[in-house]
């Protein structure tokens, strides 16, 4: 008898990019991740577009998680969407958090990124999104 | 952040976060008509310090005035970087070293000069506890003090013009006692533990913000109220500046109508309300009394336990600090998830529908006209003057002098600041930190 194919967990690389160094918010999300079962890589700080694409492949991620504070999202959110499609990657979903006004969320969804969490968002919020996005896990 | 504004990772950058300053020719314009020997002048500004005291005092030089009658602040606080806002640089060895030198440079030449700005408030904003906020930043002070007594200054040579930062959060008293408790500890340890003598070394003079962290998207306007009673906690803890935050910096950059307001709360507080006529009003208090004992006890613990790390470096390099606050953070966040701590329309009264509110945004043309300013520059100074001087600051920077007169030097020949910062990262150096979660 074949065994039971084992759910692996959604691997998701959460990343700092740009100059930002407020990571206040991007290590809080990591822990909860964490804590939800989910398989997360921390980059650290001060992160490129091609730096982050390059660990979402080589950690075999399913999600990107970008936070930025620093008012730089328009260009850098999309950069590395722009980046993921010219290492032909698109099926890593990109998410974002941060300061990020009304009106940017929705040329950011726009442009590729999946969802958009800002200020007062709850830590289940983001699970919630992630459960509804991957309902069977990795695969 | 010390990169000139047409480096690639400036990219989306330019005017979100502060006044884009690439050389000495960005500082003439910035202060153009305005004479500097009659105002002060405070800098938020941590890594390249050095390099933006040094383009004040060349603005002063044209403009006649000696660097002896400059006043100002320079936040220059880079342990604060390693451990919370995180726009560190070079290693923590070389980074205390300009660190030192500025402090150095300034005791002799810009003796009006508060050389740092020792600041809990990034630490706090990261995510820190009143008590680790007070703990961590003197800490840090002291080990500043530790490092210019190691170079050989006199304690009450420098001691006077160290200054402090701290975050006004949202829990009254707390911040009150916490205030209170920071003048006692610094005082007791100048006089006690490094013998300082002039009255003056033993005062911690302290600017004060209200807190960022605290204000919410939802229902954005009770961000004024919340500012008013930061504030009120500040000044009855003994300010002796302050900033308060607008309502809308939740979202971006402050309107000018919501920067205003803030700053009418201000006059509000010192011209209305008469709280500002009275040293330590609260002084006596058997509750603000007891607070301010125990958040002091709370910061003498932390204290032996960073000197058991071997101190503050070491303990930079542990991961210590950064690991304290992170789990504070999360633990502040659990609270508000499992509404043990309920913040005013986040997680209980809230609205079914939010007002959408007027922000502020940058016109991206800003940060072409920026490139182009910097290019400009770089085609248009004394080529020769500026290599030289570049020259001579990488061959300071290799050996032990005060590289503060170098520097000068390079910003004088119009060295751009990612120039000069680049220089000294061939000797010195970069820091990557150990993310920890």
């Amino acid at each position: 008898m074949p065994a039971p194919t084992a759910v692996r967990p959604v691997r998701i690389v959460l990343a700092k990019v740009g100059l930002d160094g407020h990571d206040r918010g991007v290590k809080v999300v990591a822990r909860a991740l964490r804590d939800a079962g989910y398989e997360v890589i921390y980059t650290g700080l001060r992160q490129t577009p091609e730096m982050v694409v390059d660990a979402a492949l080589q950690e075999d991620a399913q999600v990107i998680g970008l936070s930025i504070h620093s008012g730089a999202h328009m260009t850098l959110f999309p950069a590395v969407v722009q980046e993921l499609k010219r290492r032909k990657a698109t099926d890593i979903v990109v998410f974002g958090g941060g300061i990020i006004p009304d009106d940017d969320i929705a040329a950011l969804k726009q442009k590729g990124v999946a969802e958009l969490f800002t200020p007062g968002t709850p830590l289940q919020g983001i699970v919630d999104w992630l459960r509804k996005r991957f309902p069977d896990g990795a695969r | 952040m010390g990169q000139d504004s047409d480096a690639p990772t400036s990219r989306g950058e330019i005017g979100h976060c502060g006044v884009a300053i690439d050389s000495l020719a960005d500082m003439e314009t910035l202060f153009e008509g305005i004479p500097l020997g009659d105002i002060t002048t405070s800098m938020t500004i941590n890594s390249p310090a050095a390099i933006l005291l040094c383009m004040y005092i060349a603005v002063a030089e044209k403009q006649g005035v000696p660097a002896s009658g400059l006043g100002g602040t320079l936040q220059n606080d880079i342990l604060k970087e390693f451990i919370a806002q995180k726009e560190f640089i070079f290693p923590p060895a070389p980074s205390m070293r300009l660190v030192v030198d500025s402090i150095e440079y300034c005791a002799k030449e810009v003796p009006k000069w508060n050389t740092i700005s020792i600041s809990g408030y990034h630490i706090r904003e990261a995510g820190s506890t009143a008590a680790q906020e007070l703990a961590f930043t003197l800490a840090d002070g002291m080990a500043y003090v530790d490092a210019c007594i190691e170079r050989g200054m006199r304690i009450d040579d420098f001691a006077p013009r160290l200054s402090f930062f701290f975050d006004a959060h949202i829990d009254f008293f707390e911040e009150i006692a916490k205030f209170r408790a920071a003048r006692r500890i610094w005082a007791r340890w100048m006089r006690e533990r490094y013998g300082a003598q002039d009255e003056r070394s033993w005062k911690l003079r302290f600017h004060t913000q209200t807190a960022g962290v605290s204000l919410t998207a939802q229902q954005p306007e009770l961000n004024i109220a919340r500012t008013a009673i930061e504030a009120l906690a500040a000044v009855m803890g003994g300010t002796q500046s302050l900033h308060t935050n607008a309502m809308d910096e939740v979202f971006a950059l402050p309107t000018d109508k919501a920067a205003r307001l803030a700053l009418r709360t201000q006059q509000l507080l010192a011209y209305e309300t008469g709280v500002a006529n009275t040293v330590d009003p609260l002084g006596g208090s058997y509750f603000v009394e007891a607070l301010t004992n125990e958040i002091e006890r709370q910061a003498e613990d932390y204290f032996k336990r960073i000197e058991e790390l071997g101190g503050v470096i070491p303990a930079i390099e542990a991961a210590f600090f950064q690991k304290e606050i992170a789990d504070s953070a999360f633990r502040y966040q659990q609270e508000l998830e499992q509404k043990r701590r309920l913040v005013v329309g986040v997680n209980e009264f809230k609205v079914d529908e939010e007002e959408p509110i007027e922000i502020l945004r940058i016109d991206p043309k800003l940060e072409s006209e920026q490139v182009a300013r910097v290019q400009a520059v770089r085609k248009k100074r004394d080529q020769n003057r500026c290599s030289a001087a570049l020259t001579q600051l990488r061959k300071a920077a290799a050996g032990t002098d005060n590289l503060m007169p170098y520097i000068l030097e390079a910003v004088r020949a119009y060295a751009t600041e990612g120039e000069i910062m680049n220089t000294m990262v061939e000797v010195f150096g970069t820091y990557t930190e150990r993310a920890v979660i």
